[in-house]
């Protein structure tokens, strides 16, 4: 029979110098399966700066990234992880399928088709609308639905939850906690307090 | 899906972005017709000294049109973050640039190809040389948007990147500049160009094949 091979994602040793001041140093996690990391600390306290380390976007000052027990820039690491940023990605002069397309394209199919995405982020009549047309909650609601249609293990979120209203959030949560449930991981950063029974949630300071 | 899909799919959605935006296809052909139109006016009914000079007019006036339309290029996927989701892609980062390089010559490039014609005869070039004056732009043009896109790569990050970039990419463009004007004006006095055009193929290859890394490489850099 075939095992579960088992995720890991881990930072050993981390540290971000930004502009002569210490974000952060010395910092260590471990991330399995099923377990959220919530970054929490205040503006500018390196919260971004460290989601932009674990997407590859920035080299750490000091430490290393280990996907699996791999370093992350094998294409590996890119094909098992999404990411949602404070940009959304996503182009406002294609309509939502339009957008999702190119997404899908560019990664691999995952759990859900695109319409179904789209009705589980309750866009499902918007298909055809341009983005530019769209509230910036349901732009937002957009560039989560690109983590719905692909394949991907891990997510890394950047503040999810801005401009999203009470059901939205809502709604996130229980797609966290899908994902969550289904073996994947989530790294995000937020000023909300999140609300996850029964999920596994780390928390690291940065202040 | 496959890498190949992933190509096409970038080709087509920078075609598609494109056709709604509309103004980034007229700018440049649009600045190319102009200054083209201006030379005889400032010069002055001089029909042999116009036809000496087309050549260098047609193609310097392709190369500041193409330095127009760079910063289009990835200025709007850095802006609204579409560039981090192309570069998270599992599929090799060059080959994805590859395919934007080749939507924004379609759609900035191609076109120059097809008024440069009209153009010239307006310039009163002789008709026999308008064929290889459209095989120089053909090989030419391409190769401007390629290199210009490690260019663009660079300064895309900083705020006015726009002076950089034309002294970073203006040199580079030099020799395409120098073997195309110079086949076309060999051939409009019947001389051979086999060496100029065989440059000319050569430089497309090359850049064909090394311009997409640094590119790919550059841009990491810059939404770092």
């Amino acid at each position: 029979m075939e095992t579960k091979p088992t995720h890991l994602l881990q930072g050993s040793q981390l540290s971000c110098i930004r502009d002569d001041r210490i974000l952060f140093e010395g910092l260590d996690f471990t991330l399995q399966a099923g377990q959220v990391l919530l970054l929490e600390g205040k503006n500018g306290s390196g919260k971004t700066s460290l989601l932009r380390i674990l997407c590859g976007f920035r080299e750490p000052d000091a430490g290393e990234v280990f996907w699996c027990g791999g370093a992350i820039n094998d294409s590996q690491y890119y094909a098992d992880m999404a990411y949602v940023g404070h940009l959304d990605g996503v182009k406002k002069e294609l309509t939502v399928m339009e957008n999702l397309k190119v997404s899908l394209a560019l990664g691999q199919s995952g759990q859900y088709s695109i319409q179904q995405g789209l009705t589980k982020v309750h866009l499902a009549d918007y298909d055809d609308v341009l983005v530019q047309a769209l509230s910036a909650g349901q732009k937002r609601r957009l560039s989560l639905a690109r983590l719905l249609i692909t394949k991907n293990i891990v997510w890394i979120l950047d503040e999810p939850f801005t401009s999203l209203d009470k059901q939205g959030i809502a709604l996130i949560e229980t797609l966290m906690f899908e994902h969550c449930a289904s073996g994947g991981m989530i790294v995000l950063t937020s000023h909300h307090d999140i609300d996850l029974h029964g999920v596994d949630v780390q928390r690291i300071n940065l202040s | 899906m496959s890498l190949s899909h992933a190509f096409f799919a970038i080709i087509r959605r920078d075609l598609v972005l494109a056709l709604r935006r509309r103004s980034e296809i007229a700018n440049p052909l649009l600045f190319f017709i102009l200054v083209i139109t201006l030379f005889p006016l400032g010069i002055g009914a001089q029909p042999n000294l116009l036809q000496a000079i087309a050549p260098g007019i047609i193609w310097v006036s392709a190369l500041l049109a193409a330095m127009l339309s760079l910063d289009s290029l990835f200025r709007s996927d850095f802006d609204d973050g579409s560039l981090e989701q192309i570069l998270l892609s599992p599929h090799p980062a060059s080959i994805l640039v590859l395919g934007k390089i080749i939507a924004h010559w379609l759609v900035t490039g191609l076109p120059l190809l097809i008024v440069a014609p009209l153009l010239a005869i307006f310039l009163g070039m002789p008709t026999h040389s308008l064929g290889i004056l459209l095989l120089t732009l053909l090989l030419g043009t391409p190769v401007l948007s390629l290199i210009g896109a490690i260019g663009v790569a660079l300064t895309v990050g900083l705020r006015r990147g726009g002076m950089i970039l034309s002294l970073l990419v203006l040199p580079l463009y030099v020799p395409v500049l120098i073997f195309a004007s110079n086949a076309v004006d060999m051939a409009s006095s019947g001389l051979p160009i086999n060496a100029q055009i065989n440059i000319l193929i050569s430089i497309l290859f090359m850049a064909l094949v090394l311009a997409p890394w640094p590119t790919a490489a550059a841009l990491k850099m810059s939404i770092n």
